[in-house]
Formats: structure tokens, C-alpha cells, sequence
């Protein structure tokens, strides 16, 4: 069968891998520069150390941990190092990887760093069960690395009734609970790195956060057409610099330019997949060193056009006034943010707190109704979830997902792996699967690679 | 008197259908002890705590995916097996992600007149976190007047604190009876006696309660010459394992469990002045779950001088199957018991327990002691 639509490589591809290999050498090399490097989660409110300098650097654990897990032997080096430590098989695999690195003295970029480069400071958001106690680890292992953690698990943004979802005004305790511990995080900076905090940078990055995220929820909008111009193996590596530096300029600038080449795609017919028949989309964190499962569905003429997870690990939406899920409407300009700390940061926390990927930590129906509404609008015929071992903060309720969703009329289709844990992941099996689930959406094998 | 407690756990649902029937109340199933039992007291309401039966099962595998700990889905189980059919409502205060699935999958298949998710904050050791929960305490306050029809002003509170404090001082009278090199009860005695008192009115648990810490005073196990034990970990109230560990020659004198000393361990201490600001400081402070023992590890402090004031020779780590909280933790705490020169034994729980393999294991830890007292 002849393809039915037009392809072509994305514009920005180069630029994207730079990007992401920047982030980690700038990580690395901040000493040598006279910077200041910390650590903390992909949530990590990191507007907050922006504030400190322009030479300030993070290395945010997830998706560096997903770098490690990519890199098959030396994840399962340090996968191995962490059990001998003691800690248990079944633990976030993200933790496990990161932690070998660690045990190991290994960073998984060794052309910008042959030992593992320990952060000066640790500052993480909690929300998960596991994500302040990832890092009580990593003080363990390390001395006496100064460490704050944020709660943002004040509540849910959104409520939904009859599977429809709408969101709910922040609760004024909530913020100022989530605003009081930033102020407290900002003081404590100050303490550990010596420098003082400027509120004029904090402003700047908050902007940037805005625009980072909004722009991402933007781009991911664009999938909705058919055929889709972005898959999601491209777009794991594309969403991932909002995992790296959501509220960095680069990271903002970088999303802006990407949005004009998918828009132009759109305009243009550009198909990511064109042999395009079947719209799926997928859930959690894919297993990262099997990212090929996404290339086999095409085989199929099938493409995942994204998922909640990667429009709203990050991407900030709202319900606009047609009924649709849009990307959030953010201030104008960084003048359009108010003066003073305390207004900034509500306003920064006011937003955050709205993210769609926390919503279902406190009931699978937030979930269900937002993978319900993707489903629909986005024009899919399937669903792939992927039971992930690896990471219980998106694997919670996902069983109640696969009800809902099939509640609703979508065919689902489960895999079960792990994303940082390749020992956990059975290939041939999972293809077994796909293949009897393309059979029931009515495909065939028809464009494998001879 | 002692074996009230044991009638009242194995008869836990004739108790609550028949308290329902004389008072015509109504009664509340809680996932996890961050529930302000308090504030449930004072409108009257009958807390129970949803614990699992220890029975194989096979109804919450297309509801919760199986890397979840066997805990949650035991107590899940329970609702869909119909066995709470008396309860007018459920709540859970934000704990563990696992537990949470029981409580979000019963709020979705079984029908209640009430449910309620309390986001209990995490940094408890912020200053932050007392305002917070205050708020949201106050919330919960006009919602279960809502529901129950009643008001709940600040002397109802009040009698609440008292209620369920003095239950708390009494559980820790007895517990500390168990410092005596002569234990006055067996850890599967004290087990009975704390997960009963979530499980009926604390008013007549405390009743009992009072005698039984009388009777204490004079009394003796028969336990002397058996090894001094704790236990500590995620939920557990597996009496036939404890039963087993005690039967192998050793004594369990104290814990570290949420069905143990961390429910009750620390009080209110109304003072006379806003009496949900002290609810949510006592919640805040008190003996926390590993996930909300961040950045500092207070909980290790504690199990270490519980080790030493309670002159235990051992510790028995068990975790739930799959319990990352507790997981993370367990390298963290074997260390420092370790250093307290307190022996470690680590075992896995799932619903039901291998008591034969798990024998064999508690006796060669019990046997490592017999080899110290001969070197």
C-alpha cells in the first residue's frame, strides 16, 4: 500500500539534541566556570534558583536518569550498584539509576565528565511518595549536601462530573502553604550558596516558565490534526527540555521556534508518520530502552500522537470558552507579572499548581476524564497504557484509567515494563501484543522493512 | 479482660452494626491514621479503620495494577467483598500512593453517602504546614456537619481531643508496662489491644482500657527467658505472624507501625486555646510515616531510643510487598540499628504469610542471639 501522506525530517531535530547535550555539559562544567550546580526533580519549581545568577545549573533527576536508563550496560551497572547498597528491586527505577551513578562515581555523559559532579545544593518539589526521599538517598551517599523540599500536594485543580472535568480556583491556604515554604526555600539559598537573591532574574525565569509551558500545551494542540505532524517517540525527545529547564530562556526561546515548524507542518500536510491509518495514544513513561516499540506500531500504519503524559508532564492547559482543551493563557510580558517576591511567587504557584499530570494523585476519574477528552478531540482510535513497574506516581489509578477509557468506547491495549529497569520489559511479548491489538483495529503488518 | 481486645478485632463488623443500631449513628471507614479522629468524635461518627482480612482474593486485580502493595488491595477487597456494607462513609487523609487506590477505587464502585479525600500535608516539618492543614481541617469540619446534620462547635472539638486523648495515654501506659524485664503482656496481646481501639468506640475501649492498665501493674506474661523483640515497618496487623515470631521463643515489647505506637504515641494536649490548631499540630508533629519524614529522618531517631528504652535485642523489619516508603527507608534504619548494636532480621509481607518459611527464618535470627550468650 502506498503512503498517504508527505514526510519530512524536523527542521529543529539538530538544534534539539544540542540543546539537551548543553544542559548536561553546562551541569558539569558550572565549577569550572565559576557556577553553582543543584539538583532536584523535573517538577522542581526552578524558577526559585534562577533567582541566585545566570550561572546557576541543575541537573533535574528524571530525565537524567532516563539518559542512564537509555545507555543499556551502564544502567544496569548502576541499577546492580544500588542493589548491592540494599535498596530494593522494586523501588522507582528512576531512583535506582540515579543512585548507581552516584555509588559508581559515573556521570552518563563522560565526555563532559568522567566522575559524577555532586550538586552543591538539593532542591526538590514532593509529590510523589518517592520524590523527597529520592534525595534523603542521595544525602546519604553524598556527606551533608544541603537539602529543601517544596509540597505542592495541596489538593486537585480540577473536578469532574459525568466524565466532563472543568477547573476549580487554588484554595487561598493552598497557595499561601506552597508560597510559604518558596520564601523559606529562597532565605535558605541565600544561606547555603552565600549569594543573594535577585527578584528581578526570579521574575524573568517565572516568565519564562510561563512561556515554556503554555508554548509546549500550543504545540501539543497541533496534534489534533490528522495526519499528526509530530509522533511520540519525537516527542519524548522534544518535551524533555521543558524536564530540563522549564523556566530558562533557551528552554522558552526553544519551544517558541518549534511551535512556528510544527504550525508550518500543519499548514503544509507534513505527516510525522505517513503511512498514517490509526491514531493511538499511549501513557507513563515508555520504556526507554525499547523506544523501538514506537517505530514497530508504525509498521502498522499506526502512530501514537502523544499522550497525558507528554502534554501535561509539563504543558499548562485550560478549558477555553468553546469547550476545548487548550494551551493556559499566560501574561503578556514579564511586566505583566507583579512586583514584589511574595506576588510573584503566588502568582508562579497559583499556575503550577494547575498541571495536569498532578491531578491524578488524588483520583484516577481527574485522570480518566482528561485522557477522555484527549481521546476524543485528538481523534484516536486506541489506547496503549503502559503498566509501568518503574514509577508508581503515574502507574497510581491507571488500572481505574483502563476502565474508564474503555467505559467511553476506546479499545485499550496494556503492556507491562518498566522505564528505567530493562530487565522488567519483555520485547517480544509486547510486540505480541501490539500485534493482536492492530489486528482488532483492523491493521496489518503492511509497511515492515523488508 | 485482656481478651476484649482480641473479641472486638475478630468481631469488628458485628461490633460496628450493633453500636450503629443503639445509637443510631453513623459510621465512617478511614484508610490511614492521619484522619482526624477528633473532629469524627465530636459529630458523634464512629471511626473504623479499613484493615484487610489476610484471606487470597481475586476481585481488585482489574482496579489496582499488581505492583501496588498487597495492603491496599486487601483493604480494597474488603469493600468490594461487601464486608463494610454498614459504613455510611469513607475518607483517607493524603498518605502513601498506595493506600490511596483503595480509598479513589471504593470511592468509584461502592456507593457511600459520604466521601472525603483530606489533603493531609507532607512537609510536616515545615512551619507552613500547621496553617495549612488548619485550613483544611476547618473545611472538613463544615463537611461532616453537612453531612451528619449536626454542628460542630469548639466544645464538641474539645470533647473529641479528650476522647480519643485519653484512649492514646492509655495505650502508652500500657505499652510502657512493657519496659519491665518481666513483660506484663505479649506483643500479640498489645497488638489486639491497639488495633481494636481503631476499630470500636474509644469511649468503651478506654473503659476496658482503664482495668486492663490496672491489671498490668501485677501482671506477668509468662515470657520471661524469651528474647526481647520490636517490630517496625509498613501497616501490620498480621496477628499469626506475630503469633509465630512469639511462639519461637521471643517477646515483642515494642514497635514502630501505624497499627502501633505511631497511632497513638503522641496526644493533643488541648490547652484551652484553638482547638483545630492544636488537631493540626499534633497530626503535624506526631510520629510520622516515612512519607513525610523529610529532609530529617525523626522517625530513625525514634525506633533507636524505643530500641534502647524498651532493652531489645533484635528488631524485625517487615515491610508490605512493594511499600517504596517504607523500602527507602529499611538501608537508612538497619544502619542505625545496627550501630545500636540491635540485630536485624528483614521480612517481606504479602496478604498472607509463609508462617512455615518465615518460622524457619525468625528462629535462625533467634539463634544468632543463642550464639552470642555462648561467645
Amino acid at each position: 500500500m502506498a503512503e498517504r501522506y508527505r514526510t519530512e525530517p524536523l527542521k529543529l531535530w539538530n538544534k534539539a539534541k544540542e540543546l539537551r547535550l548543553k544542559f548536561y555539559e553546562n551541569y558539569a562544567k558550572a565549577h569550572e566556570r565559576g557556577g553553582i550546580r543543584w539538583a532536584g526533580g523535573a517538577w522542581t519549581l526552578d524558577a526559585l534558583p534562577r533567582g541566585l545568577g545566570e550561572d546557576v545549573w541543575s541537573l533535574t533527576s528524571e530525565p537524567y536518569s532516563a539518559s542512564i536508563a537509555f545507555n543499556k550496560a551502564m544502567s544496569l551497572r548502576c541499577l546492580e550498584a544500588s542493589e548491592r547498597a540494599g535498596f530494593a528491586r522494586d523501588l522507582c527505577s528512576y531512583m535506582r539509576n540515579y543512585w548507581g551513578g552516584i555509588i559508581l562515581n559515573e556521570y552518563a555523559f563522560p565526555e563532559f565528565s568522567k566522575t559524577w559532579p555532586e550538586p552543591d545544593f538539593i532542591f526538590q518539589d514532593h509529590i510523589c511518595c518517592s520524590h523527597a526521599k529520592w534525595y534523603q538517598v542521595v544525602k546519604d551517599l553524598e556527606g551533608e549536601i544541603p537539602m529543601f523540599c517544596v509540597d505542592v500536594a495541596t489538593g486537585p485543580a480540577i473536578e469532574c462530573e459525568n466524565g466532563d472535568f472543568r477547573y476549580i480556583p487554588i484554595p487561598g491556604h493552598a497557595v499561601e502553604y506552597v508560597v510559604g515554604q518558596c520564601l523559606d526555600a529562597i532565605e535558605w539559598m541565600e544561606k547555603v550558596t552565600g549569594r543573594r537573591f535577585q527578584d528581578e532574574l526570579l521574575r524573568k525565569a517565572i516568565f519564562n516558565h510561563f512561556r515554556s509551558t503554555s508554548t509546549w500545551a500550543s504545540i501539543c494542540e497541533l496534534q489534533r490534526t490528522v495526519p499528526a505532524p509530530l509522533d511520540e517517540k519525537s516527542m519524548y525527545s522534544l518535551y524533555v527540555h521543558g524536564t530540563l529547564g522549564k523556566a530558562s530562556q533557551w528552554c522558552a526561546d526553544f519551544y517558541e521556534e518549534l511551535l512556528g515548524e510544527v504550525k508550518d507542518r500543519v499548514a503544509r500536510g507534513i505527516a510525522a508518520v505517513p503511512t498514517e491509518r490509526v491514531r493511538v495514544m499511549s501513557d507513563t513513561q515508555p520504556p526507554w530502552a525499547f523506544l523501538k516499540v514506537f517505530r514497530y506500531l508504525e509498521e502498522f500504519g499506526c502512530v501514537s500522537v502523544g499522550s497525558l503524559y507528554t502534554f501535561g508532564l509539563i504543558g499548562q492547559w485550560e478549558i477555553k470558552a468553546d469547550g476545548s482543551w487548550g494551551a493556559r493563557t499566560i501574561p503578556a510580558s514579564v511586566d505583566a507579572i507583579p512586583e514584589g517576591r511574595e506576588a510573584m511567587l503566588a502568582e508562579y504557584v497559583r499556575y503550577e499548581l494547575n498541571k495536569p499530570e498532578w491531578q491524578h494523585f488524588y483520583h484516577p476519574k481527574l485522570k480518566s476524564a482528561m485522557m477522555v477528552k484527549i481521546a476524543r478531540d485528538w481523534k484516536l482510535d486506541g489506547v496503549m497504557l503502559h503498566y509501568n513497574r518503574g514509577c508508581e506516581g503515574l502507574t497510581v489509578g491507571i488500572a481505574e484509567n483502563r476502565l474508564e477509557l474503555q467505559k467511553a468506547g476506546y479499545p485499550v491495549m496494556i503492556f507491562e515494563g518498566n522505564m528505567g529497569d530493562e530487565r522488567e520489559f519483555d520485547e517480544p511479548r509486547t510486540k505480541a501484543r501490539i500485534d493482536a491489538f492492530m489486528e482488532t483495529l483492523g491493521l496489518k503488518r503492511e509497511f515492515a522493512t523488508p | 479482660m485482656i481478651e476484649k481486645y482480641k473479641e472486638w478485632y475478630e468481631a469488628r463488623h458485628e461490633y460496628a452494626v450493633q453500636w450503629k443500631k443503639k445509637t443510631g449513628g453513623k459510621v465512617l471507614g478511614y484508610f490511614c491514621t492521619y484522619v482526624p479522629e477528633e473532629i469524627l468524635y465530636a459529630a458523634g461518627v464512629l471511626p473504623v479503620r479499613i484493615l484487610g482480612s489476610h484471606e487470597p482474593q481475586s476481585v481488585t486485580e482489574p482496579h489496582i495494577f499488581a505492583m501496588f502493595c498487597p495492603f491496599c488491595r486487601d483493604c480494597l477487597a474488603q469493600g468490594l467483598l461487601g464486608r463494610f456494607h454498614y459504613l455510611d462513609g469513607i475518607m483517607i487523609s493524603q498518605s502513601c500512593l498506595h493506600l490511596r487506590q483503595a480509598y479513589t477505587s471504593w470511592d468509584l464502585h461502592i456507593p457511600t453517602q459520604f466521601s472525603y479525600y483530606l489533603p493531609m500535608p507532607h512537609h510536616v516539618q515545615s512551619r507552613h504546614a500547621v496553617p495549612f492543614l488548619r485550613a483544611e481541617l476547618e473545611t472538613f469540619r463544615k463537611r461532616v456537619e453537612d453531612w451528619t446534620g449536626t454542628t460542630i462547635g469548639d466544645a464538641d472539638l474539645r470533647r473529641g481531643i479528650q476522647i480519643v486523648d485519653r484512649n492514646r495515654e492509655l495505650l502508652r501506659t500500657a505499652y510502657e508496662t512493657r519496659k519491665r524485664e518481666d513483660v506484663p503482656m505479649s506483643g500479640l496481646e498489645a497488638m489486639y489491644m491497639v488495633v481494636s481501639s481503631q476499630m470500636v468506640d474509644k469511649a468503651e475501649h478506654t473503659q476496658v482500657t482503664e482495668d486492663v492498665v490496672r491489671v498490668l501493674e501485677g501482671r506477668s506474661a509468662g515470657r520471661s527467658g524469651t528474647r526481647r523483640l520490636m517490630i517496625l515497618g509498613s501497616e501490620n496487623d498480621d496477628v499469626a505472624f506475630v503469633d509465630m515470631v512469639e511462639s519461637a521463643g521471643a517477646t515483642i515489647v515494642q514497635d514502630d507501625h501505624c497499627t502501633g505506637s505511631r497511632y497513638f504515641w503522641d496526644k493533643v494536649d488541648a490547652n484551652g486555646g484553638d482547638p483545630l490548631t492544636q488537631i493540626a499540630e499534633r497530626y503535624v508533629r506526631r510520629l510520622p510515616c516515612p512519607t513525610k519524614d523529610w529532609p530529617a529522618r525523626r522517625r530513625i531517631e525514634r525506633i533507636v531510643q524505643f530500641a534502647k528504652e524498651w532493652d531489645v535485642a533484635g528488631a524485625i523489619i517487615i515491610q508490605q510487598k512493594f511499600c517504596d516508603p517504607h523500602e527507602i527507608d529499611i538501608p537508612a534504619i538497619r544502619k542505625a540499628l545496627e550501630s545500636a548494636e540491635v540485630k536485624v532480621l528483614f521480612l517481606e509481607l504479602d496478604v498472607t504469610v509463609p508462617v512455615g518459611q518465615f518460622k524457619i527464618r525468625v528462629e535462625a535470627f533467634l539463634e544468632m542471639f543463642a550464639g552470642d550468650d555462648l561467645f
